[in-house]
């Protein structure tokens, strides 16, 4: 499997680390649901059957968090962007 | 006698390599495998099968081989199951056969035939069930004994193996005709190209068919087209490489045994080398394997696929018999005879079992032969084949005495690698084979292994698919000119099986699986393909059912009376063969399974009596021997004391260290940890812990504020990449707004810590006078910079791990080593000593600082006594989920110290909490001590722990237990800061 870093072009899946999955959101800590809403944050997720949003970490080249797109059915990667930028657009529409 | 050739052949007679089998001196030569030597030497048993211990022979040609398994070398270079049929033959190759007592001629668990009505299909679950009890004690130590494969070496391997990367436009798997064709048509575009197979000499079929392609021999034409292959500059050759999976995005892993066909390799060089082999495209031109014949006694040494009797006879120039029965259900089986006979065999009978089969074809084409239209019903003889019974189509019963019998049923495609991504392969009920179906994104198959048997069509494919591959890179190029090869036919009527078996009919000949097992499997009900073969293990021994698999799922659909196509096939992964744990490990293995790191003073310690071991990935040294020091124990003491008493040297540059800077970075750190740090002001250190988002302990360090705008942060040793990358995930992810950097400074920055009520009056030895570390102007956690007396730039933090008056001083990470020993040389008549990692835990201990026993990833702040330290006026990692009720639950497992009753006990790490006079089980257990030590200031053994309700419990006593080791002892709970508890001696 190799990712295609947008910094440092494609590179084998060695050198990054996995996280998980990229949909999720850190909610409003000042929430009156704040407890139930990081409940759901840290320990929910779907165990998504095809194109799945991830965080990966490039930890052999330029320390950047990417979102990636992979296929959990074949491993197919479909793209890589900054996370930075991906979060960033997020906290923009919010 | 020999049954080689006097001329022919792709050997080199002119040299002789002499080689052993069980002992036995041989003679073979260059250009021979192992089995072809042996066959050559007249040698037909080389194996007992694995659960009958019946006599095997070589049954193929090539890596499909699931009888001839043998030991080869000895001592540590021993290898187990390497098959006969690939290992190619060098001067002194010493050869052992296994799974056989006390001789191969003569086998005691050969009586194991006489009793296979105990070891049918799934033996294991029946035979052995009662009583109970003697499963581990009787039947395993048994059956393991007797069943079984070859003997590992026991020491340690003495080669090395290595790893390598390589990337292409087009991959080539398998450099038969098909493969150097369309490695050719692939080339000559200019496009680069890795031809890879597992043979030590390229041609496949072509080395192994008495053919012609132009008017040549096939195997000049194959030669010829290695050598234009190796010629261009673009194309890599990769001969004696087994490629062994297909995984995702166009990765493929292959294994080349660089140095098997010597003793030894020669001085540098590796064994063997994994590939990973980055592909654009992939064309795999695998070719086929032929199956066996399911008739009574297939197994005698004597029987053999007819293709590696042809395999024998034109690559090898060995005449595996002198006479043969050919016994087949396809046309290609009956070139066997005219091979045989050209060879100098006598061919007694063609028996085909097809109908309608014109017998007198036979006659026509192979005078003197005798055609048969029947079934070969069993072969006869003892330990080896001595005749055939033959059951003719007419109903008469025909003996044909015979010391070899060629079967043929038929060639399957091997398109393993188009299956090792989830793809399932198509039944083609017309040729009776599975082909290739979906394939795995940029591989495209030609020739036998898609289902193109013919040389012509091989050739024709391997043309078109190497270019189409090719051209798919943005190459383009002209489609070869096709070459001139004669008609053949591959027309086939299918015969699964006998209809009536003399014996025993093998199907999987490693796993000694036969016809009447399958049907006894489907019978009991496993009737998925998958289900038969885990309870038959048809295709599950070490050849992975090459020959078996096939015929295996035919008889069971047979026998379901349903189709082939609705069986399905068992699931195929990688690898194809069998790859040795060296390859895999490569270069990572021993002390070189990971880069070691050093710390800067690591030469200097080791000239001080340094005793050093692995902390993470790093080296740091335990303790610091003196002569007559003979154990940890002494010289532990003797630092410990003297940081309590003197002053102490420790190089501490294992610690994480994180520069952050920017005009957000106090927001950003204030996010990062628990605890304030907004009210921390420039030239000040504070404690801090990080927590997970689910409000469970990270990490602990230290912050120091350098300027307005700028902290240096500590991480544990343990953590350190882990709170980098957790403070790129947090800054990328959750805050991308905050305007901070960070970079992680670990290695440029040496840090030791000066440790002890004399560390001030060394330091100031070291110092420029006019730095002035004094209390008042360098109070306990003050930081900054200062400089040395040669006037060269450092950094001091009076911060105190210890709980002496303390310092941590840090310079670039290349004057560490000066430091230490300018440190050291101006402290000797201060008594400074090197501490090492034992001294610095119990100092640690003696203060109840907590470490990674305690940060063990199940403990909360408020666990370990840091529950005051959570702002509750700030957003922070871990701040909501850190308040959950039952997270702050009194009679959580919470941080104590303890010190021994009896104070000559000892205590140990892990031992449980249990009350006084309760029983030591686990319903009465209360926890566990995370961290203990000998505290030579106390005189007695103390540790600290987690408890039920720990806080609250001061001053009563608890038993402690090691039910493990048989320990137990009373202990007094008391606070873990054992030393000092009011501080006075850090602010002094």
């Amino acid at each position: 499997m190799r990712i295609p870093c947008p910094h440092c072009g494609l590179r084998i899946h060695d050198e990054f680390t996995y996280y998980g999955d990229a949909s999720v959101r850190r909610p409003d800590a000042t929430a009156p649901n704040a407890e139930a809403a990081f409940f759901d944050y840290v320990y929910i997720r779907e165990n998504t059957f095809g194109r799945h949003q991830e965080l990966w970490f490039h930890q052999g080249g330029c320390h950047e968090w990417l979102v990636v797109e992979r296929d959990t059915r074949n491993h197919e990667i479909t793209g890589a962007r900054p996370a930075r930028e991906v979060f960033a657009a997020a906290g923009d529409a919010q | 006698m020999s049954s080689r050739l006097d001329q022919g052949g792709l050997i080199d007679r002119q040299q002789s390599f002499d080689f052993t089998f069980d002992g036995k001196s041989y003679r073979g030569h260059a250009g021979d495998t192992l089995a072809s030597a042996l066959l050559a030497n007249d040698v037909r048993l080389v194996g007992r099968s694995f659960k009958y211990h019946r006599p095997r022979g070589i049954l193929s040609a090539g890596s499909e081989e699931p009888n001839a398994l043998v030991e080869l070398r000895t001592g540590a270079r021993r290898e187990p199951n390497t098959r006969a049929t690939v290992v190619e033959l060098y001067d002194g190759l010493e050869a052992t056969s296994q799974n056989r007592w006390p001789s191969l001629q003569f086998d005691v668990s050969a009586i194991n035939g006489l009793l296979s009505p105990l070891f049918v299909a799934g033996f294991y679950y029946k035979t052995f069930m009662w009583p109970a009890s003697f499963w581990e004690k009787v039947y395993e130590p048994l059956i393991r004994k007797a069943a079984g494969l070859g003997r590992a070496a026991l020491d340690a391997d003495p080669d090395h193996y290595e790893k390598s990367w390589t990337h292409c436009d087009v991959l080539v798997v398998g450099a038969g005709p098909a493969g150097l064709a369309a490695a050719l048509s692939a080339a000559r575009t200019g496009a680069r190209v890795v031809l890879a197979d597992e043979d030590f000499r390229f041609g496949g079929r072509a080395l192994a068919e008495n053919r012609t392609i132009d008017g040549r021999p096939a195997s000049d034409w194959a030669a010829q087209a290695v050598a234009e292959l190796r010629s261009m500059p673009e194309v890599q050759l990769l001969p004696r490489t087994t490629v062994f999976g297909a995984y995702d995005d166009g990765v493929y892993g292959a294994v080349e045994r660089v140095n098997d066909h010597l003793p030894v390799p020669p001085q540098f060089e590796p064994r063997q080398r994994v590939w990973r082999i980055v592909a654009r495209q992939c064309v795999l031109a695998s070719g086929s394997i032929e199956r066996p014949l399911v008739f009574g006694n297939n197994d005698l040494p004597g029987v053999m696929l007819a293709g590696a009797v042809r395999t024998y006879i034109n690559r090898f120039a060995v005449t595996p018999g002198r006479q043969a029965v050919v016994f087949t259900d396809n046309d290609d089986g009956w070139t066997t005879a005219s091979d045989l006979r050209a060879a100098g065999a006598r061919v007694a009978a063609v028996v085909d079992s097809r109908e309608p089969v014109v017998v007198a074809d036979v006659a026509r084409r192979f005078p003197g032969v005798e055609g048969v239209a029947g079934e070969v019903m069993g072969a006869r003889g003892g330990r080896k084949v001595e005749a055939v019974e033959v059951m003719t189509r007419s109903g008469t019963q025909r003996r044909f005495d015979c010391d070899l019998v060629a079967m043929s049923g038929g060639w399957s495609p091997t398109l393993h690698l188009t299956s090792h991504r989830g793809h399932k392969p198509r039944w083609d009920e017309e040729r009776a084979i599975f082909v290739p179906d979906r394939l795995p994104p940029g591989m495209t198959v030609a020739g036998a292994a898609n289902g193109e048997m013919t040389l012509g069509e091989a050739i024709l494919a391997g043309f078109r698919q190497g270019l189409a591959a090719a051209t798919a890179c943005g190459f383009s190029g002209a489609m070869p000119t096709l070459p001139r090869v004669s008609e053949e036919s591959t027309r086939r009527v299918p015969l699964w099986k006998v209809s009536r078996g003399l014996g025993k009919c093998f199907v999987d000949f490693q796993n000694d699986v036969t016809a009447s097992d399958i049907q006894l499997a489907e019978r009991e009900g496993f009737r998925s393909v998958e289900h038969a073969k885990r309870y038959t293990t048809l295709g599950m021994a070490t050849d992975q059912g090459k020959t078996s698999n096939v015929t295996g799922i035919a008889l069971l659909a047979e026998q379901r009376s349903t189709t082939i196509a609705a069986t399905g096939t068992t699931t195929f992964r990688p690898p194809y063969t069998p790859i040795a744990m060296g390859a895999m490990a490569g270069h990572h293995r021993g002390m070189d399974f990971r880069p070691t790191r050093y710390t800067p003073s690591h030469q200097w310690g080791t000239e001080l009596g340094g005793k050093f071991k692995e902390s993470g990935p790093w080296l740091r040294a335990e303790w610091f021997g003196r002569p007559g020091e003979t154990d940890w124990f002494a010289p532990t003491c003797r630092e410990t004391l003297a940081v309590r008493n003197a002053v102490g040297l420790c190089d501490v540059s294992t610690l994480g260290k994180i520069d952050v800077q920017g005009p957000d970075a106090l927001a950003f750190i204030e996010r990062l940890y628990a605890n304030n740090f907004a009210t921390l002001a420039v030239g000040r250190v504070r404690y801090g812990i990080m927590l997970r988002e689910d409000g469970f302990m990270f990490d602990d360090g230290t912050a120091a504020r350098l300027a307005e705008n700028r902290y240096l942060i500590t991480t544990t040793t343990a953590h350190a990449v882990q709170v980098y990358q957790h403070m790129h995930l947090c800054h990328q992810t959750l805050w991308p707004q905050l305007d901070v950097q960070f970079t992680s400074v670990t290695d440029q920055w040496a840090q030791f810590a000066v440790a002890g009520p004399r560390s001030r009056e060394l330091l100031q030895r070291v110092l420029d006078p006019a730095c002035d570390i004094s209390n008042a102007a360098f109070p306990f956690m003050a930081c900054g910079d200062v400089r040395l007396r040669n006037g060269e730039p450092a950094r001091l933090f009076r911060i105190s791990f210890s709980g002496e008056l303390a310092y941590e001083i840090a310079v670039p990470g290349h004057r560490g080593d000066a430091l230490i020993r300018n440190l050291h040389a101006a402290g000797q008549d201060l008594d400074a000593v090197p501490y090492g990692l034992e001294a610095l835990n119990v100092l640690r201990v003696e203060k109840g600082h907590v470490v990674g026993s305690e940060l063990n990833g199940q403990t909360t702040a408020y666990d370990l006594g840091f529950g005051k330290m959570i702002s509750t006026k700030k957003d922070f990692v871990g701040a909501v989920m850190a308040r959950r009720a039952h997270l702050l639950d009194p009679s959580r497992e919470r941080l104590v110290g303890i010190k021994t009753v009896d104070r000559n006990a000892r205590l140990a790490g892990g031992m449980h909490f249990v009350p006084q006079h309760a029983k030591a089980s686990i319903e009465n257990a209360q926890g566990h001590v995370t961290s203990v030590c000998y505290s030579p200031t106390l005189g007695q053994w103390i540790g600290i722990g987690l408890l039920t309700n720990g806080p609250e419990r001061h001053g009563e006593t608890v038993r402690v237990v090691d039910p493990l080791r048989g320990a137990e002892t009373l202990v007094e709970v008391c606070s873990p800061v054992f030393i000092d508890p009011e501080g006075a001696r850090l602010r002094g």
